[in-house]
């Protein structure tokens, strides 16, 4: 009983930990379906954060109930954009996407503190507004699950469960999902059966700038209220779950649950007597050691895709 | 020799192009970009104590840039110089605050031990990629995360100062690479025996991959694993050794930054120096000399960024938005590449064209 009432305890903060990284995984499950490695999802969630910051402190006291949903969008938007010059990088000129992404994810932090700067004087930006915690009603009353799941919850959680499963269904579901893996298996079988491989890998790289961007903006709009240039390596977490949830939707929420839960814990464990027993590194560093483990268990039968970081070129098989 | 000038030519459009984005933001804002630069150059170069801390960044820049390069000569790509560097100060920081001995031994301790810690970062991804097929670039990025937490808990718990939990103690001046002489010759800046370890490095760097068995066989390894296999060499191994090479000079990045430029160790920071590395060790075409021009370069940019915001309305960030953009045109060089041959192919018809005429008159 004990132990159940600390999880109830800490799953509010563990769920929205979760939800950034979630989304963000997400988007880079897209992106590298496609072909794509991306790299640069910890510089496309501080654009995401920072075009959310921007727009909703520009909107809040015109908008204020719509502040909010606008800046997400910005947030998407911002992403989607800035993730067009890896898309460029990587699909046009085949240029080394790892290289192309530690660009992306260093010019955001710079291009943002600077631009924030020159804002507001100091390289922060704060707003006022952020999203109120909910119960949802009839289902927050469920005893056991109630108060678990669907009492002070965020808006923005349920958004992104939607977009998971939306997600899911176009990836396996539909004609688009299959050319899009597809064309991170093997490019040229797909360009044989029709496919537009370029359009597609923009569409995943543009799809993981989208939902990146969207994480950044909700780590505003939820837990953090401020701007301040970093996401503290949320993105490369994002990636680690990426492949320890093995390139699969579900796997990735999964993973980010563990990921989110472990990082909270170790947040937490500092003034709840019966976690402290843990060192708080080992819990901090898990993710990380764990992925690295996953790494090596799959490495005889990873489900990466396989055509993923490879440049592809018209015409050769 | 072509292909020689093809790689200055890529480089210097690359930075050309980086400082034209600078420019670009510089105006965006409101700011005169020729104003700007001046500052910014003048901020890393006006006088003898300037110069010193340029070089001192550079000391910094151009170990993380070798550790880098050095990787990508041996076909390895080591995004983890940032943890590497944490991991090999945290090292030498431990050394330098527990262990008494006189300065030449302790100074020797703090180095060995940083290289040491850098070199065992490194040592893992490599195991992995060589033993595993694990690809070094996932498994650098999180031996960073893993290095920064460590140095997070790590340091408050063994290594902290007497007032606050996020940083250690300072670096007793036995142990501190800051010397007596440096500190006189460039009029109390920065510069420590780090621009002397960074030197070392360069040629010892050169020397191993131009001159010795052992860096013709680790570039092999890079170039064509399973031909230097089927030449005899122990390809497993080899990769390990380059990974560990690699580490400890981003590990003696460590020991100059922390015992050396900033006097102690912070928590909470991925050090940017990890991934301006790969700015340095591509803009210096991976060749050790070029690394050190490039850091060179870099550390101007970074040294006066701050007397340029002095003078200026313009934010300090802008040097690191202009590294990060010459990085993007580094790697966007096949297109800059292919623009500059078909330009150069232009210009040769030109003038194929007009020299019989040229001869007549």
């Amino acid at each position: 009983m004990e132990i159940w009432n600390i999880v109830a305890q800490i799953f509010p903060y563990a769920v929205a930990f979760t939800v950034p990284l979630l989304i963000t995984s997400l988007g880079g499950l897209f992106s590298e379906r496609s072909g794509v490695v991306n790299i640069g999802l910890e510089g496309l969630m501080v654009m995401g954060f920072f075009a959310a910051a921007v727009t909703v402190k520009g909107i809040e006291d015109l908008l204020p109930s719509g502040a909010i949903p606008i800046g997400l969008l910005a947030a998407a938007l911002g992403g989607a954009l800035f993730s067009l010059l890896h898309a460029f990088a990587s699909i046009n000129l085949n240029a080394d996407q790892i290289i192309s992404g530690t660009a992306i994810n260093m010019m955001a932090s710079a291009v943002t503190i600077y631009l924030a700067r020159t804002f507001t004087g100091s390289g922060n930006i704060r707003i006022r507004t952020g999203i109120l915690r909910r119960d949802i009603p009839w289902l927050a009353d469920v005893p056991g699950l109630g108060p678990l799941l669907f009492s002070q919850t965020y808006w923005t959680t349920w958004l992104v469960l939607l977009l998971l499963a939306i997600s899911w269904f176009l990836l396996y579901r539909t004609s688009f999902g299959l050319r899009l893996r597809a064309c991170g298996e093997h490019p040229s079988s797909a360009a044989s059966a029709g496919v537009n491989v370029y359009f597609m890998r923009y569409m995943g790289v543009t799809i993981s700038g989208a939902f990146a961007g969207l994480g950044g903006g909700i780590i505003l709009v939820t837990y953090s209220g401020e701007f301040n240039g970093s996401v503290a390596g949320l993105g490369f977490l994002a990636l680690a779950a990426l492949i320890f949830g093995q390139w699969k939707p579900l796997g990735v929420l999964g993973a980010t649950l563990f990921f989110g839960f472990a990082a909270t814990v170790a947040n937490v464990s500092q003034v709840i007597p019966q976690l402290a027993v843990i060192p708080p590194l080992l819990l901090k560093s898990f993710p990380y050691v764990v992925t690295l483990a996953a790494l090596v268990l799959f490495s005889r039968s990873s489900r990466a895709p396989r055509a993923s970081g490879q440049p592809y070129y018209p015409g050769q098989g | 020799m072509k292909r020689r000038d093809d790689i200055l030519v890529t480089s210097l459009l690359a930075v050309l192009l980086g400082l034209v984005a600078g420019a670009l933001l510089m105006a965006a804002i409101g700011g005169d970009p020729l104003e700007g630069y001046t500052f910014l150059i003048k901020g890393g170069l006006m006088n003898i104590e300037r110069i010193g801390n340029t070089l001192a960044t550079a000391a910094n820049l151009t170990l993380t840039g070798l550790s880098v390069a050095f990787a990508f000569r041996t076909g390895l790509f080591n995004i983890g110089a940032a943890g590497q560097m944490l991991a090999g100060g945290l090292c030498s920081t431990a050394v330098a605050l527990l262990v008494s001995a006189p300065r030449p031994l302790l100074l020797a301790l703090t180095i060995l031990a940083g290289f040491l810690g850098g070199a065992l970062w490194g040592f893992l991804p490599g195991y992995l990629k060589a033993r595993f097929n694990v690809h070094e670039v996932v498994a650098t990025i999180m031996m960073n995360w893993i290095a920064y937490w460590t140095v997070y808990y790590i340091v408050p718990a063994r290594l902290k100062g007497a007032y606050l939990e996020t940083e250690s103690a300072l670096i007793p001046a036995a142990a501190s690479l800051k010397t007596r002489w440096l500190d006189a010759l460039f009029e109390g800046s920065y510069i420590n025996l780090g621009i002397l370890i960074a030197i070392v490095s360069v040629l010892a760097v050169h020397i191993l991959l131009k001159r010795t068995t052992l860096g013709f066989e680790l570039q092999a390894v890079g170039y064509n694993r399973h031909a230097a296999e089927s030449a005899g060499i122990r390809v497993e191994r080899d990769m390990v050794l380059s990974m560990m090479i690699a580490g400890g000079l981003a590990g003696l990045a460590g020991v100059s930054f922390y015992t050396g430029y900033a006097s102690n160790m912070q928590i909470g920071v991925l050090p940017s120096q990890g991934f301006d590395g790969i700015a340095v060790a591509l803009l210096g075409a991976t060749e050790p000399l070029g690394v050190f021009a490039s850091a060179l370069f870099f550390g101007v940019l970074h040294s006066g960024k701050g007397f340029m915001n002095a003078m200026t309305e313009i934010p300090p960030e802008i040097s690191d938005t202009i590294i990060a953009t010459i990085i993007y045109f580094t790697a966007t060089s096949v297109l800059i590449g292919r623009l500059w041959r078909g330009w150069r192919r232009k210009n040769a018809k030109r003038r194929a064209k007009a020299s019989p005429e040229g001869e007549g008159a």
